[in-house]
């Protein structure tokens, strides 16, 4: 299957392979410079990239946050933004065409004790088919410590028509840690078929669940995903989870915005927008809306 | 495993208060979402491949002795409408005032103990299956048999659909059922190893909205 993809760089091709251990060692060292060119996709489609991006953030004693660790790797590059006085700001930039069929991306992302940061991403993640017809994995590992606060935006996820991803998203918090999180999942580009999405949101504070949520949808996704309990025709979905201990004192009301979104507080000091789109821009308005409400 | 006790545990005349739930059948009927046989068997099936498998994963998972509480905190985890939980717990403790006079067990006088407002359904359930000496498979087939049955009955009620169509809903429905419930059982032996987080949390968005819009409503047949 060959879809192109606007504005994805074409496929480089094969080039020498990297100095250093293979880059399908998810324990490779990091990269000492991520501002450097764009590597080019060397894997063969039929196994498919491994990368890892690591961003460690740490109070800098001054009441700023530093980040001692900033690596990126592969289709996954890094780029650290203008921050506020406290916040320090990383931009995840895709730097190739990814993640296709087979290959596995993964950032990982912890804030030490009182650190501040906010992780955004560039542009949306295209899951685009793959030559092997393996599915693709997509994982996020958020480490948040005490006092820290970690906001992660990234743009939208479209599962493009062919593609087949398992999206993992792990979050485990210290019991006075604050995370925003948002997730946008969009099914295929404009008037395009989706592929098949498989993701999984997994919150943890203080080592109890917190928020623990799987949705597959596709073709081949188990049935009934689009009929009347499950997506009914919309195109794009998303949410936007507040933790913050603050919510333990004065919890956010539940609360219906219009037909196909709803505010509801977790059974712990956190909330979570859930909403139901026709597309990625009215899905982004209610989450942009309910962020103003209960983010920071 | 006995036969019989699974015929009444199953039971729609069993005294555990299902009947006052719609699955969220009033509201989809209502926004016209469910109208005939066919939308009300994609539903069931929608609502079967998600809040019926993370029940029936639950279920099961307590059936087979995991500890009720850390499945209670599972089913929290994996429940994030508050009408919906509040729904869950009203029915977990009016399964297990039911439950506990045909099979008293020391288990089940425990859960009511450590959980006065009620524990989680199917986390009942499955306690109740256990005291009724049926194991994890047999758990997980009525957990996931009820996330469609009280959706079928509910139409047939609020739409007046022909009861007959209804039936053969949920009869077209039972292969998915048996798959179901089979990979239930394998994730609570998954889960025994693993902890909870190896149980299915399979979840419908769509599910979890409408249930805070009718929840809202002034007027409702059905609790949810």
């Amino acid at each position: 299957m060959s879809l192109t993809v606007a504005g994805a760089p074409p496929a480089a091709p094969p080039a020498p392979a990297p100095p250093g251990p293979a880059p399908s060692e998810s324990d490779a060292p990091a990269r000492p410079s991520p501002t450097g060119p764009a590597p080019a996709r060397t894997a063969p489609a039929r196994t498919g990239v491994r990368a890892t991006a690591r961003i460690s953030a740490v109070a800098d004693g001054r009441g700023g946050t530093a980040l001692p660790l900033l690596a990126g790797e592969g289709p996954l590059a890094l780029r650290r933004t203008r921050g506020t006085a406290a916040e320090a700001g990383v931009m995840l930039v895709g730097a190739m065409s990814a993640p296709l069929g087979g290959d596995h991306l993964t950032v990982e992302a912890a804030t030490g004790p009182g650190a501040r940061l906010a992780l955004a991403s560039a542009a949306a993640t295209l899951a685009l088919p793959g030559r092997g017809g393996a599915p693709a994995r997509y994982d996020v590992r958020l480490t948040l410590a005490g006092d820290s606060a970690l906001r992660w935006l990234p743009e939208p996820l479209v599962s493009v028509r062919g593609s087949d991803l398992r999206v993992r998203t792990r979050a485990e918090l210290a019991p006075t840690a604050r995370l925003l999180l948002r997730e946008e999942q969009v099914l295929g580009r404009t008037g395009e078929a989706p592929g098949l999405l498989r993701s999984r949101l997994t919150v943890t504070r203080d080592g109890r669940p917190l928020l623990d949520q799987e949705l597959a949808c596709g073709p081949g996704a188990p049935g009934g995903w689009d009929g009347p309990a499950g997506l009914a025709g919309h195109r794009a979905l998303g949410q936007l989870l507040v933790v913050d201990p603050a919510f333990a004192a004065s919890a956010p009301t539940a609360a219906v915005l219009g037909e196909f979104a709803a505010v509801t507080p977790l059974a712990g000091p956190a909330v979570l927008v859930t909403a139901l789109a026709p597309d990625a821009l009215r899905l982004r308005e209610v989450l942009d809306a309910a962020c103003r409400t209960y983010g920071w | 495993m006995s036969l019989a006790a699974l015929l009444v545990l199953a039971d729609g005349r069993f005294p555990a208060g299902g009947h006052a739930h719609s699955g969220g059948a009033e509201a989809a009927c209502k926004a016209g979402r469910i109208h005939d046989a066919a939308t009300l068997e994609e539903f069931c099936r929608g609502r079967l491949h998600t809040a019926g498998l993370t029940a029936a994963g639950l279920a099961a998972a307590a059936a087979l002795g995991l500890d009720p509480a850390v499945l209670d905190a599972a089913a929290d985890a994996r429940t994030p409408s508050p009408a919906l939980r509040a729904a869950a717990r009203r029915l977990g403790r009016q399964l297990l005032r039911a439950a506990r006079a045909p099979w008293p067990a020391a288990e089940l006088d425990a859960l009511a103990a450590a959980f006065p407002r009620g524990a989680h359904q199917p986390v009942v359930l499955g306690l109740t299956a256990r005291a009724a000496g049926l194991g994890p498979p047999e758990a997980a087939h009525v957990a996931a048999y009820e996330s469609v049955s009280g959706p079928a009955t509910a139409t047939v009620r609020l739409l007046g659909l022909d009861p007959f169509e209804a039936s053969g809903v949920l009869a077209r429905l039972a292969p998915e059922l048996d798959a179901v419930s089979d990979r239930a059982a394998r994730a609570a032996h998954r889960a025994r190893r693993e902890g909870p987080g190896a149980l299915p949390a399979a979840s419908s968005p769509l599910l979890d909205i409408a249930a805070e819009v009718h929840a809202d409503w002034p007027v409702r047949l059905f609790a949810s």
